[in-house]
């Protein structure tokens, strides 16, 4: 248990760091350095920064030194919570990014419960009652759901709400709350417009899981140990629900691996289309105009974000499975 | 002790049982008209090569064959005291009827004690579970009851093993928890699916051992489903050969034993290696292979690998049950009368 936690962290670690490597190579990538853009961008503005001004911004990001040096100057900084400047905005990263880090997340697992809650039964429906009509209406929905690409998905429903209701349903605010605070009322209002954005990247998910969760318990109804429980007289839906879909919950439960990566990087696009304040939109536009600081500090938060997550899942589900639990201790 | 009861008032008696599968590529006659009698008291073996239908058997009983399997034909009557005879083959699968028999009447123990238990509950959980399905025990009740059944199934240390997890005990414990389970509501008939198929020789003998005290201290009624001729030999009272869905052989074990008559019976007993020497090792002197489901042979189903075969007799008409002496009956043309 303890070992297989262990190794657990350290791949995540691992991959933290991989992904970091990764954002500030995204940082480095447009050509020139840094400084000598931001001050490009700054006298475009019609400021001016001194010499002595710009010596010290190349020490500090330690440019003309070798790779890793500027690498680790630059992730010191960020462990420290210092992201950079966004040259478009000319304010901190930090202050940029705001909410739209955690909105984001906030609909991709959104999405995700969604995902689980629509799966779940479905799946368990579609197995015990293989090759019935709602079986195949289930099949033939979720074959639909995995080919149509979500933001298509997201346009069609904006057509269809503008056309026949009027309604603008992008956003994840009305516009009395867009600017204001957070407050009571402001995160009523956010839950309101969540459903939208979290079924139309919910619904390839849940194809998906419909298929594992069916497939799985299939597998799972056909073992002696659902003769064993029914050979006890026990009514026929504890019997299911106690025994085979706790089996198959596992596997089923792991899919958060997988599936939440694919949720947020799903969430740009689709907020770019339905216009929600994410990190979405401002990683395109920040890519766009090379703001390099902004686009690579929202490739590290959102990488190490879903790491943690799945992490975390990991852990839970190692904890639930008594074979696991009891193996490793 | 419990008295055994007089002959001719068995508790379950099975006439003419037919369970079929309906697949796309035909039926499977997985069963197909067995009739036999169990006595309280007294053992019953079904022997018989693999896929001969004996699980199948053991289920239609409880109500639990698996789809697209269903009972055709036939009754299954259970027997209880004063009351009137319940034929349990007209029950619904899942109506409270027939689960108030199932694990409360009549319970059933599986060959693979791993496999049969669930990994996610403790042993403790699934006899409990089995104990309050059918009575009003509050759950400390439950709890103490499943100690003492443990107890009793000779698993050491039962407070401590109640809450460990089947993949924590090994394969001789294993049957031993399957057990207590079985008799958690008191059944009055237990069916026993080849229970020792899975265990080492030395456990195997102890598990036959607790079977056959059990069955002396409660006066159960016994299935006991093998293929194994040396466990009939050492466990059973009355015994019941099937071959590919059939009973084409019954009789007191004595008689099966010294008097075989059909001509599979002889082939079963000339395949023993020596009595219990290697008691796993599977029928290997039977010549021939069990035919395919869906190919069942014209005329006697054993006759492509019949020593007695006789031509424009065996291929032709499948062969009635003769009844013989003390219950006794033959399905075979080398007796009666022939087409
Ligand atoms: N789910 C199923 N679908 C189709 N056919 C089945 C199914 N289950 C069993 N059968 C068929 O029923 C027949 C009898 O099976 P059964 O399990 O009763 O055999 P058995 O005598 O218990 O054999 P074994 O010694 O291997 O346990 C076999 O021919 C098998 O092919
Ligand atoms: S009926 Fe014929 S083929 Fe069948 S067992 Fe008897 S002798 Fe053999
Ligand atoms: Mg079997």
């Amino acid at each position: 248990m303890l070992a297989f936690t262990v190794r657990r962290l350290l791949l995540a670690i691992l991959t933290i760091w991989v992904i970091s490597v990764l954002a500030f190579a995204i940082i480095q990538l447009p050509p020139g350095d840094f400084v000598t853009a931001y001050i490009a961008q700054l006298s475009a503005s019609g400021a001016s920064v001194s010499e002595a001004e710009a010596v010290s911004l190349r020490e500090l990001y330690g440019l003309g030194q070798p790779f890793y040096v500027q690498y680790a100057k630059w992730i010191v900084r960020v462990i420290a919570g210092d992201f950079g400047v966004s040259m478009e905005w000319n304010r901190p990263v930090g202050e940029v990014i705001g909410d739209r880090l955690w909105l984001t997340m906030l609909i991709s697992f959104a999405a995700l419960i969604l995902i689980w809650g629509l799966a779940l039964p479905i799946g368990i429906y579609s197995a015990v009652r293989q090759y019935s009509i709602g079986d195949y209406l289930f099949t033939l929905i979720g074959f639909i759901g995995l080919a149509v690409p979500n933001f298509l998905l997201a346009l069609v429903v904006m057509y269809l709400s503008f056309r026949f209701f009027g309604a603008n349903v992008g956003g994840l605010f009305s516009s009395e709350y867009e600017l204001a605070g957070w407050s009571w009322d402001k995160v009523v209002d956010l839950i309101k417009h969540l459903p939208l954005p979290a079924i139309i990247l919910a619904l390839g998910g849940t194809a998906q899981l419909i298929r594992i969760m069916r497939a799985n318990l299939l597998d799972e109804l056909r073992r002696p140990y659902v003769v064993t429980a029914r050979a006890k007289g026990i009514p026929e839906y504890r019997v299911i629900l106690k025994y085979p879909v706790r089996a198959a919950l596992n596997p089923f439960a792991s899919t958060v691996a997988y599936l939440f990566p694919y949720l947020v990087s799903g969430s740009v696009i689709i907020s770019i289309v339905l216009s929600l304040p994410t990190v979405g939109p401002l990683l395109v536009r920040s890519l766009i105009s090379q703001d390099m600081f902004l686009a690579g500090t929202i490739v590290l938060l959102l990488g190490a974000l879903t790491v943690v997550g799945t992490f975390i899942s990991d852990l839970v589900l190692m904890w639930v499975d008594p074979r696991i639990r009891h193996q490793l201790d | 002790m419990v008295e055994p009861r007089a002959p001719g008032s068995p508790i379950l008696s099975v006439r003419d049982l037919k369970t079929y599968f309906q697949l796309d590529e035909g039926i499977v006659r997985a069963v197909d008209g067995v009739s036999f009698d169990v006595q309280a008291g007294r053992t019953l073996g079904i022997v018989g090569e693999s896929g001969c239908g004996k699980s199948i058997t053991a289920r239609s009983i409880l109500g639990i064959v698996d789809k697209p399997g269903r009972i055709v034909g036939g009754e299954i009557w259970l027997r209880r005291g004063a009351d009137q005879p319940v034929d349990l083959a007209t029950l619904p699968a899942n109506s409270a009827a027939m689960r108030a028999v199932r694990g409360k009447e009549i319970a059933l123990i599986f060959q693979e004690p791993m496999a049969s238990f669930s990994h996610y509950y403790t042993v403790g959980n699934q006899i409990i579970e089995a104990i309050r399905e059918h009575s009003d025990a509050t759950p400390r009740q439950a709890r103490d009851r499943a100690i003492a059944l443990l107890d009793t199934v000779g698993v050491p240390q039962p407070e401590r093993r109640i809450d460990e997890y089947p993949f924590q005990l090994s394969g001789g414990l294993r049957q031993r928890v399957m057990i207590a389970m079985a008799l958690a509501c008191d059944p009055r008939v237990l069916i026993a699916d080849e229970p020792t198929t899975a265990l080492d020789v030395t456990t195997q003998a102890q598990i036959l051992d607790l079977l056959r005290g059990l069955q002396q201290q409660r006066g159960l009624a016994l299935i006991l489903i093998t293929h194994d001729m040396g466990v009939i030999a050492e466990m059973a009272d009355d015994v019941v050969v099937m071959y590919l869905g059939r009973a084409v052989e019954k009789g007191k074990v004595d008689a099966i034993f010294h008097a075989p008559r059909h001509p599979y019976t002889r082939a079963l007993l000339r395949s023993i290696p020596s009595i219990m020497a290697a008691p796993r090792t599977k029928l290997a002197t039977l010549g021939g292979s069990i035919p395919h489901p869906f190919n069942r042979p014209a005329g006697c189903p054993f006759h492509p690998r019949c020593d007695a075969f006789m031509t424009g007799v065996c291929d032709r008409a499948v062969p009635a049950a003769l009844a013989g002496p003390d219950g006794s009956e033959v399905s075979c043309f080398l007796y009666g009368e022939r087409p």
